[in-house]
């Protein structure tokens, strides 16, 4: 049965994500060097956010698939961000 | 549907393959003699489960030591519970009859992963065998209850690591069948098999591999965790290191609420195979079970803090719990309103299976009725760890899915072993074992409410009569038991042969002969456009 | 009853295969996003701890862990566009170029914890009970558990790409029958995935 996986990714694409994902990387060592107070947190895992984001939709094929697998990830996220904020209205609130 | 009649194949108990007797099955990647493997292997633990649970009543027919003291009845409970929950209930249906049945009910020839099927149930029995030394080797049988809480579970000096070890293997185990399921049903149905044609069985499957999958991995980790505990000293959930033990309570949660799911959707599943059988009619309300059954396998992720009322939460946490608890309760009752509605003006066909779920109908809703008052705050500090949630649960989960599983077993007995079991006697069994469990877990409602604490050997004298009532329900109970058991036995053996669709079923596994050809069919079936499951 | 002999059937389904693994995927994600859980609820507890015992890592470190593991995802990423161009060679390079990566990631590893213990600093240490805050407790536990359990995968990981490797130089992996490749390619983003979320977590907290 065939689907888009039939469809080669280029190498190039591959090596524009890393250097991308490189980037990302020592953008997110730099701006420790900010006090960023309460949003020290918040900066540093939106960085991570992304740099997985790109890691899933390219080099885990997850754009050129169909989207169904998309689907599902997204909810294994949402559920786990869920399970997060829920234990937290136990923790923030003591 | 038209039958596909498979003449040219052995039936599965017949064929002989690579293996010869014993290592025929114990080797075989066929789900038909999986599901068997699994049926075998559960009724012997549940059995040794009963016993624990009687050796229990013994102890609570009188007031202080009747037959065992306070540490060998904490033992006993906590290896009652862990048998239960992790190699009765958790691998439940699914195991049994979803192996059986799910590549039949949607035209396949095998799950899509034959070979990780069979490792699934080694892992089982890997579980098992671990637990069990736990009891028999080492310092002393586990005596955490079956929850593990910290900081005990990791400060007591019985024999822990293999009893969390073997409940780690017991949770690959069903993970593995989660995966199993879920990638069979995306990708192995019949031409022209929809998924809104899907049988309501395979449905409940669906939903609650979706939940094995996601949620058995939290108590994995959990468990490592407090192994990691016991040989290091790590600190995670020991105060005296700035652990918190309520995160324990949460992670451990988290899974094990899931999990009474992963018990009760698959039991909702047969019921709802059963009763649209029994009645001759369309299922009432086919979308709306399943959205009930989504919802709920989605909802039951969100309630986890309702057993952790009285453990230290902050208010708004034990406020959002109780509302979501409320919450879930919805789409179950959506469905009970479904089966009845079934019902009505049905050609009831009153026969054994029929009976299982009709009493399911009533203990499940008794049971669901109490997770209200154990849901509501104010009610829960008064009743939370007395003998009212020991009744709840074991309505919900011995009257749910041990009701549904009884049914099920029954209704699929014809095709699974190509012999009717003997009526009279499944049906004296039914009685006994209602009458049995209805003796048993009542009275325990009641001592709850007057202040009866649970997982304690003694109690004061202002019980006893409860507790004798409740004693005496346990023997009714076991009584029905056996007579149900050794009916089957012998009905496997001995029963006359069934027909192919004794009961007049309109699912795919009605199409094939009892028993089962070794791969399901001949020729793959092709569904029509204008045909479907309850097409009565 | 007659016995039926069948020939066995050739069951390659790539897309039920992919399904499979990223299912197995979900767990691992459950499996390490509650650790992370763990990791936010203590960190919210001893927000001053955490950022004390952080001090104690080695970002630099850490941080050549993180790039070199990045760029084995591209290598990895590559080889299916290899086999895929049926350029057997190549795919074995890219691959063994992973492979290789991985063990520095270890052995990097190996030294960043034979530090620790050096300092006495190890789960269930004396140094580490007797003389360090709860939080800085908490914090090298959580550090210990999950940099190890993902250690672990790492190892798992070298061992998948180890036998797809010996499957495609035998010619039982190839173009039309890539599912295994892209399967332990999908396992090994997960692993960099995982190490991508605790890079920061724990070395750039300072």
């Amino acid at each position: 049965m065939s689907d888009e996986k039939n469809h080669i990714v280029p190498y190039r694409v591959y090596a524009f994500v890393l250097a991308a994902l490189v980037v990302l990387t020592l953008l997110s060592i730099a701006i420790t060097g900010y006090d960023l107070g309460k949003y020290t947190v918040a900066g540093a895992l939106i960085f991570a956010v992304v740099k997985s984001f790109l890691v899933l939709t390219y080099f885990m094929h997850l754009k050129y698939d169909k989207p169904y697998i998309k689907i599902m990830v997204g909810f294994v996220f949402a559920i786990l961000v869920v399970t997060i904020v829920v234990t937290f209205l136990d923790y923030l609130y003591r | 549907m038209q039958s596909t009649n498979a003449v040219n194949q052995a039936n599965y108990l017949e064929y002989r393959g690579r293996f010869k007797g014993l290592f025929g099955w114990i080797f075989s990647t066929d789900h038909k003699r999986i599901g068997l493997l699994y049926l075998y292997s559960m009724a012997v633990m549940f059995s040794v489960g009963v016993l624990l649970g009687l050796a229990m009543k013994l102890e609570l027919l009188a007031p202080g030591k009747t037959i065992m003291d306070a540490q060998d009845y904490n033992a006993t409970f906590t290896v009652h519970g862990v048998i239960m929950i992790f190699m009765v209930v958790v691998p439940g249906l699914p195991a049994v009859f979803g192996n059986f049945l799910l590549p039949i009910m949607i035209g396949a020839k095998d799950v899509a992963f034959p070979k990780l099927n069979l490792l699934s149930w080694w892992f089982y029995v890997a579980g098992v065998f671990l637990v069990l030394a736990a009891l028999l080797f080492g310092p002393g049988t586990p005596d955490t209850g079956w929850t593990f809480y910290a900081p005990y579970s990791f400060k007591t000096g019985t024999n822990m690591l293999p009893a969390i070890f073997g409940a780690f293997i017991l949770g690959f185990s069903s993970i593995l069948t989660g995966l199993n399921f879920l990638v069979t049903i995306h990708r192995m149905r019949c031409p022209g098999l929809k998924w809104s044609k899907l049988s309501l069985f395979v449905w409940t499957l669906y939903g609650t591999a979706w939940i094995q999958l996601l949620a058995t991995p939290v108590v994995g980790i959990t468990l490592v965790l407090v192994a990691l505990e016991r040989l290091f000293g790590v600190g995670i959930f020991d105060p005296a290191l700035g652990g918190d033990p309520i995160l324990y309570q949460h992670l451990f949660w988290i899974y094990s609420h899931p999990a009474v799911y992963i018990m009760i959707l698959p039991a909702m599943g047969a019921i709802s195979e059963i009763i649209p059988t029994f009645s001759q009619k369309h299922i009432f309300g086919y979308k709306a079970i399943i959205v009930s059954t989504m919802a709920i396998a989605f909802v039951g992720y969100l309630v986890w803090g309702h057993h952790m009322f009285t453990a230290g939460m902050s208010g708004t946490a034990q406020y959002y719990f109780s509302l979501l608890t409320f919450l879930v309760a919805i789409p179950s009752a959506i469905k009970v309103f479904n089966w009845i509605s079934t019902m009505y003006k049905g050609s009831i066909n009153v026969q054994t299976p029929f009976y299982w779920a009709v009493s399911f109908i009533f203990v499940f809703m008794i049971g669901g009725l109490s997770g209200l008052v154990l849901g509501a705050l104010a009610a829960n500090i008064y009743v939370h760890d007395t003998a009212f949630v020991v009744a709840h649960f074991h309505y919900i989960v011995f009257g749910g899915t041990g009701f549904a599983f009884f049914a099920a077993i029954h209704y699929w007995f014809p095709k699974i072993f190509g012999r009717m079991y003997d009526k009279a006697w499944a049906n004296i069994g039914w009685i006994v074992f209602t009458i049995g469990f209805l003796t048993l877990y009542s009275p325990m409602f009641y001592l709850g409410m007057m202040g009866m604490p649970r997982r304690y050997y003694d109690y004061l004298e202002e019980f006893h009569g409860g507790n004798i009532l409740s004693t005496f329900g346990s023997w009714i109970l076991a009584t029905g038991f056996i007579i149900i058991i050794v009916n089957l036995v012998r009905s496997a053996r001995r029963g006359e042969k069934a027909e192919m669709n004794p009961w007049k079923g309109k699912t795919l596994e009605w199409t094939v002969p009892s028993p089962p050809p070794v791969e399901n069919f001949d020729k793959i079936p092709e569904i029509a456009e204008n045909d479907g499951p309850y097409n009565y | 009853m007659e016995k039926v002999t069948h020939a066995p059937h050739d069951h390659y389904d790539a897309e039920a295969s992919k399904i499979g693994m990223w299912l197995f995927i979900f767990t691992e994600l459950l499996l390490f996003g509650i650790l992370f859980v763990i990791y936010s609820v203590y960190r919210y507890l001893n927000h001053d701890a955490f950022h004390l015992a952080a001090a104690e890592l080695d970002t630099f470190t850490g941080a050549v862990n993180t790039l070199i593991l990045l760029v084995s995802s591209m290598t990895i990423a590559m080889s299916v566009t290899a086999l895929q161009k049926k350029n057997k060679p190549l795919t074995l390079l890219l691959n063994g170029i992973t492979f290789v990566i991985g063990v520095v990631f270890l052995v990097n590893k190996y030294f960043e914890w034979g530090a620790k213990f050096d300092h006495g600093i190890f789960p269930g240490s004396a140094t580490l009970t007797e003389t360090l805050s709860q939080g800085e407790i908490l914090f090298f536990g959580l550090y210990f558990i999950m940099t190890g359990l993902h250690a672990l995968h790492i190892i798992i990981g070298l061992v998948f790409i180890a036998v797809v490797m010996w499957k495609v130089a035998k010619g039982k992996v190839h173009a039309e029958r890539s599912a295994l490749l892209e399967n332990s390619g999908l396992y090994w983003h997960l692993v960099d995935i995982i190490w991508i979320f605790l890079f920061p977590l724990f070395y750039l907290i300072v």
